[in-house]
């Protein structure tokens, strides 16, 4: 049985920001896992620009974004252990982890920091009728074949879902010399950033079909082509207005889910709305010691976020080792009208690290122009402006401590101002 | 010189309202722009009508056959994207790779350098 301070399962962004923030707090022992043979998570197939644009205000590509992280945790002595799965975790904070070189590993940590990550939701999630041909994918799986391994999945091809990774990986085949007939989106409205509608799909002349969804699969080996329909405002698809297409190849982008086995596993409390651990304002789990940050807590749009957040889970381990767990009182954080979730779920008010939190939130439809209120059992405390509010794009913002203090509980809403929005994208 | 008058939709991206930019051209020069809330959406239509530009990434193979991710170090015109492609199918690189390296110069005769975006031991 190995002692550790502190272990971060998962060396995505997320471990590897949370890694470098521990060391540079001043804890010795930091100990990364991870079950893949180099660290960087999932940045490592996502070779497009877009990342880092809040923390380094450059463009970077997801490998430069990971190479940074990497660099720099190891000249801070980080140590990564890879090819490494972690199978299991105990509310005491002893690991069981298994590799090839050493078999089972047996960790007991001070503090453990959970950045798993997420995975993608596979065709078993959305009931697509039909046979089960070769030829139907995830859009990140499909990422990692042509971007990692060099393998085209297919020659003409429909995507299903039009969230940024649906849409990267349009064009991504396109360069690739594959014919993209068409990306299909249930919504009114794209999941993604309208500049990745624009420069992914528009570019390319690739058709977007908003209200439409795949309702049949065809062939029996390989893919034969798609039934696509339009959906009615029910999401009910219109079977008059089912057509054809043909296409050896679907890829599914629809939706992703924080990867929590382990966390269950542990019995740590899970928020069946973000799928990842409820935590207070140091990002700490309902297990005293145990952390989590990343796409396991909640799924990002953007890794400045995640750093972000990573940064702050780190703090509160530093914080846990040097004073050990104290029984917080924790007031709820309510998600009201028009959002889906927010986080942290609840605070205490007299441990918030440097006189602030950082709210996390998403709102339930696209709206042109919104105002949030934050509220107490006294009424609004602070409320701001919003325009271009998007389910796909999160929403963040601070709140002081002095702004918080004496309240029993602490209320967000979206009040949707104005018209609706003018487009579809 | 013809006088045609021809009409094109941008969608400006430059911020999140992504205003839809309507830009009216005679005989190929800029008459008419309307449809952006702001002066940054005059100037990304102009250079999107007249000659939009595009960072490339895409990968190279290397000569052990693993892959390189790699970037153009400056955007070129969109019409050289698949010229581009096409010419760095051609390309092997020999390891090692340190992240920032010219792996290719001047790709599609355009005077932009491709920068590998990772190091390969
Ligand atoms: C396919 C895909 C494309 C994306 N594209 C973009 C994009 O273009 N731009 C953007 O800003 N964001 C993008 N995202 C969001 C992206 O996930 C975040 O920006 C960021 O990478 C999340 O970091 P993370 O460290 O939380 O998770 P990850 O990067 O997923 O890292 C998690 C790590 O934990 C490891 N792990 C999990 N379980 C175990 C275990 N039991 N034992 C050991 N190791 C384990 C995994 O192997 C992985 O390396 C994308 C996400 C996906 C899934
Ligand atoms: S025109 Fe101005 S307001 Fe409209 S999208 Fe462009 S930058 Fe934003």
């Amino acid at each position: 049985m190995q002692n550790r301070e502190l272990v971060i399962i998962g060396g995505g962004p997320a471990g590897l920001s949370a890694a470098v923030e521990a060391r540079k707090l001043g804890i010795k022992d930091v100990l990364v896992i991870d079950r893949e043979s180099e660290p960087g998570g999932i940045l490592k197939q996502c070779i497009h620009t877009g990342f880092g644009l809040h923390i380094f205000n450059e463009e970077l590509t997801g490998p430069e974004y990971a190479e940074r992280f990497i660099e720099e945790a190891e000249r801070l002595g980080v140590e990564i252990m890879l090819d490494t799965m972690v199978l299991e975790l105990t509310a005491d904070r002893r690991l069981v982890a298994i590799n090839s070189r050493e078999g089972l590993v047996e960790i007991k940590a001070k503090t453990v920091i959970l950045a798993m990550g997420c995975r993608e939701r596979t065709r078993g999630a959305i009931n697509i009728p039909g046979f089960r041909p070769a030829g139907v994918f995830t859009a990140g799986t499909a990422q990692r074949f042509v971007n990692i391994e060099g393998y085209m999945p297919g020659r003409k091809i429909v995507i299903l879902g039009s969230g940024d990774i649906g849409l990267i990986m349009a064009r991504r085949l396109t360069l690739e010399g594959a014919e993209v007939q068409c990306v299909v989106e249930i919504m009114p409205y794209s999941n993604g950033l309208i500049r990745n509608v624009v420069q992914c799909l528009e570019d390319y002349d690739i058709p977007l079909l908003l209200k439409h969804t795949v309702v049949n699969i065809h062939g029996r080996k390989r893919v034969e082509g798609v039934t696509i329909a339009e959906v009615d405002d029910d999401m009910k698809p219109v079977m008059e207005t089912a057509r054809f297409v043909s296409c050896d190849t679907l890829l599914l982008s629809v939706g992703l889910i924080p990867e929590n086995e382990l966390s269950r596993m542990t019995n740590i409390e899970i928020d069946e709305v973000t799928g990842g651990p409820v935590v207070n304002q140091r990002l700490e789990t309902s297990l005293p010691g145990i952390f989590a940050c990343g796409n396991v807590l909640h799924v990002h749009d953007l890794v400045d976020y995640v750093t972000q957040e990573a940064v702050l889970a780190a703090r509160g381990a530093a914080l846990y080792l040097a004073s050990g767990s104290k029984k917080y009182e924790h007031i709820p954080v309510v998600t009201g009208d028009n959002l889906r979730y927010v986080l942290p779920q609840r605070i205490n008010v007299d441990a918030v690290l440097e006189g602030k939190v950082n709210f996390f939130m998403r709102s339930v439809r696209p709206m042109a122009k919104a105002e949030l209120f934050i509220e107490s059992e006294w009424g609004v405390i602070k409320s701001r402006t919003l325009r271009h509010v998007r389910p796909s794009e999160m929403i963040s913002i601070q709140v002081s401590r002095d702004e918080m203090i004496g309240s029993e509980i602490i209320k967000f809403r979206l009040q949707e101002e104005g018209g609706r929005v003018e487009h579809g994208n | 010189m013809s006088t045609a008058i021809e009409e094109k939709t941008v969608t400006c991206i430059v911020c999140p309202s992504g205003c839809v930019v309507r830009v009216v051209l005679k005989g190929g020069k800029i008459a008419g722009i309307s449809g952006n809330m702001c002066r940054k959406g005059t100037d990304y239509a102009k250079t999107e009508v007249i000659n939009p530009m595009r960072i490339l990434t895409t990968t190279v193979r290397m000569e052990d056959n693993r892959l390189l991710p790699v970037k153009t170090e400056r955007p070129l015109p969109k019409a050289l994207i698949f010229d581009a492609m096409k010419e760095l199918s051609h390309v092997r690189v020999k390891a090692p790779v340190k992240i920032g390296q010219v792996v290719y110069p001047n790709v599609a005769d355009t005077g932009v350098n491709v920068v590998a975006t990772r190091s390969w031991k």
